[in-house]
């Protein structure tokens, strides 16, 4: 194996062991730079039970306490809070923290698929696609079916996905770096961290070997 | 052999170190909210927010990405306000018909003076720099990641 690909897989190693924790860093800097408390207040302090981990009530803020809304603009007041929005849709562990298949499905939400016309409806293609994966992971199943609900053909074919089952070479490396998959898998929609969602059927027995 | 490991694990050292330094700014912003700021700083406006969750509830994709044509690129459609009145991209809906009017500037021009350009919460962002605005994912998604090919 080159120098290369070794480097590589590394890379790729810390980067998936890294996905499911690195949402709340940015606690340790706050936490290093108040640091005018008694010792025993900054001992707790500095030894949180999740040092890395967003805690719930760091999620889904308001948009004055996000950190990208400029909170002396009045304007930011008069915007929604995500956290508002949420509370009564489907929930799921990452991302929005919002389950958006299942809030489409069961009707939660009705994103219209026409800018003007709220009664059309989209043309929906039920077509599985499942790509082998080598090693232990569970093969991958991309459904055409919910894609269609949100998106047209035109978003993926051809530009990201020649329209041919195996044409395309995909890996978890070209995923996490924003390519493929990726192009909407870590930015809108669910998160790479979801495995199964995309890993979602079981090996046969002869394809185990 | 033996310079081969020291590379590999000074490999692993700088980048975890560029982890723990980097993943500090926006850590609390929305996932999927873009910040848009070609040009509102040099114009003196505070540069854009436009949140992926509050459309998505209201719009399929499609609508945006196929018929309006928004690129799959934080920065990457060149938006004006010349072009926003005369209907394109955000003026396409915010006309005082389908949205609110272009006259509330502050509900779309809300994040804080120098803000970059990027997704917010993006997988990227958090593996490898919030405030480079022109990182890994500015490549163009139609070119597989050379370095795959090479795998098999
Ligand atoms: C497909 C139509 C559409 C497009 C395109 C669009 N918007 Fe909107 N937007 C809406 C609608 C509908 C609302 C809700 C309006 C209302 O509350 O009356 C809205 C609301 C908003 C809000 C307020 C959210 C809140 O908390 O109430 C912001 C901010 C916003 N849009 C920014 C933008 C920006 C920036 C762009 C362009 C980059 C854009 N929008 C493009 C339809 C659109
Ligand atoms: C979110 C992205 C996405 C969208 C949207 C999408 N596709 Fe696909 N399509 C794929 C992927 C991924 C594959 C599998 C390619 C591979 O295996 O290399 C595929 C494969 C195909 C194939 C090849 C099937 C085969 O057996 O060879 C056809 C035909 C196709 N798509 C048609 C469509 C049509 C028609 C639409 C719109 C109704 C559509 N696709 C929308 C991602 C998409
Ligand atoms: C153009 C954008 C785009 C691309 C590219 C894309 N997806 Fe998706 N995918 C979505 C959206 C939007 C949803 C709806 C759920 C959400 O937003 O979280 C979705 C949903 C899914 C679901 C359904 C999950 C469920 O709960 O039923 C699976 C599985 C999935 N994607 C796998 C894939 C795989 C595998 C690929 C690459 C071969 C891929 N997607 C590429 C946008 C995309
Ligand atoms: C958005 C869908 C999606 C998600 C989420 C996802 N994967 Fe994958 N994964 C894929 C696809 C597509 C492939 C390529 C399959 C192929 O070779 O055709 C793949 C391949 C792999 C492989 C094989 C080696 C490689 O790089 O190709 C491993 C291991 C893997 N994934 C692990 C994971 C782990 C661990 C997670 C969770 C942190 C994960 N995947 C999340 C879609 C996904
Ligand atoms: C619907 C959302 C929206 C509203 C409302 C809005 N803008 Fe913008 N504006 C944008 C976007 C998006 C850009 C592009 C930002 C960038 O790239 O920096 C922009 C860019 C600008 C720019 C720099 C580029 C140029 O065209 O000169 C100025 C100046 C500006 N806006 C002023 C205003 C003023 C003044 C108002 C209120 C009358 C306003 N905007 C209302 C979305 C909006
Ligand atoms: C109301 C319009 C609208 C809707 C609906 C919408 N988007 Fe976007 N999208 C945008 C805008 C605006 C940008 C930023 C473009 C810019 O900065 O020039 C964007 C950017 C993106 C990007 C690029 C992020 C990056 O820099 O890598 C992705 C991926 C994306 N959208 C996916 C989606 C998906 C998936 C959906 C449906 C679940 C969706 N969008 C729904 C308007 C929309």
């Amino acid at each position: 194996m080159s120098m290369k690909m070794r480097a590589l897989r590394i890379m790729l190693m810390i980067m998936l062991a890294t996905l499911y924790g690195l949402s709340g860093v940015g606690d340790l800097a706050r936490a290093e730079a108040e640091d005018s408390t008694p010792q025993i207040q900054r001992a707790a302090k500095v030894n949180t039970f999740n040092r890395l981990l967003k805690p719930p009530s760091e999620r889904n803020l308001p948009p004055a306490e996000d950190g990208i809304h400029d909170p002396t603009s009045e304007g930011t007041y008069l915007l929604q809070s995500p956290r508002e929005a949420f509370d009564s849709l489907p929930k799921s562990n990452s991302g929005n923290r919002v389950d958006w298949v299942k809030a489409l499905e069961e009707k939660y939400i009705e994103p219209r698929f026409d800018r003007f016309d709220p009664e059309k409806k989209p043309m929906v293609f039920d077509l599985n696609i499942v790509r082998e994966v080598k090693g232990s992971m569970p093969d991958v199943v991309y459904p055409h079916k919910q894609h269609t609900e949100w998106l047209d053909c035109s978003n993926c074919h051809p530009a990201i996905f020649i329209p041919q089952k195996g044409a395309n070479q995909i890996s978890m490396a070209s995923i996490l770096m924003g390519e493929m998959c990726g192009v909407c898998h870590g930015k809108v929609a669910f998160p790479v961290s979801e495995c199964r969602k995309c890993h979602s059927q079981n090996k046969t027995a002869e394809a185990k070997n | 052999m033996w310079h081969r490991k020291v590379r590999t694990v000074a490999l692993c050292a700088a980048f975890v170190s560029l982890l723990t330094t980097l993943v500090a700014t926006g850590a609390h912003a929305e996932y999927g909210d873009v910040v848009i700021n070609n040009y509102s700083d040099t114009a003196g406006m505070r540069p854009v927010v436009f949140p992926h969750w509050f459309h998505r509830v209201r719009f399929r994709c499609k609508v945006c990405h196929a018929d309006i044509g928004f690129q799959f690129k934080a920065g990457g459609n060149d938006i004006t306000m010349l072009k926003i009145i005369d209907g394109e991209f955000c003026g396409a809906c915010h006309n005082g018909d389908i949205a609110w009017p272009v006259e509330n500037c502050a509900l779309c021009h809300s994040a804080p003076p120098g803000t970059p350009t990027q997704v917010h919460e993006s997988t990227l962002q958090k593996l490898v720099s919030p405030d480079s605005s022109e990182p890994v994912s500015t490549k163009k998604p139609a070119e597989p990641a050379a370095a795959t090919t090479s795998e098999k």
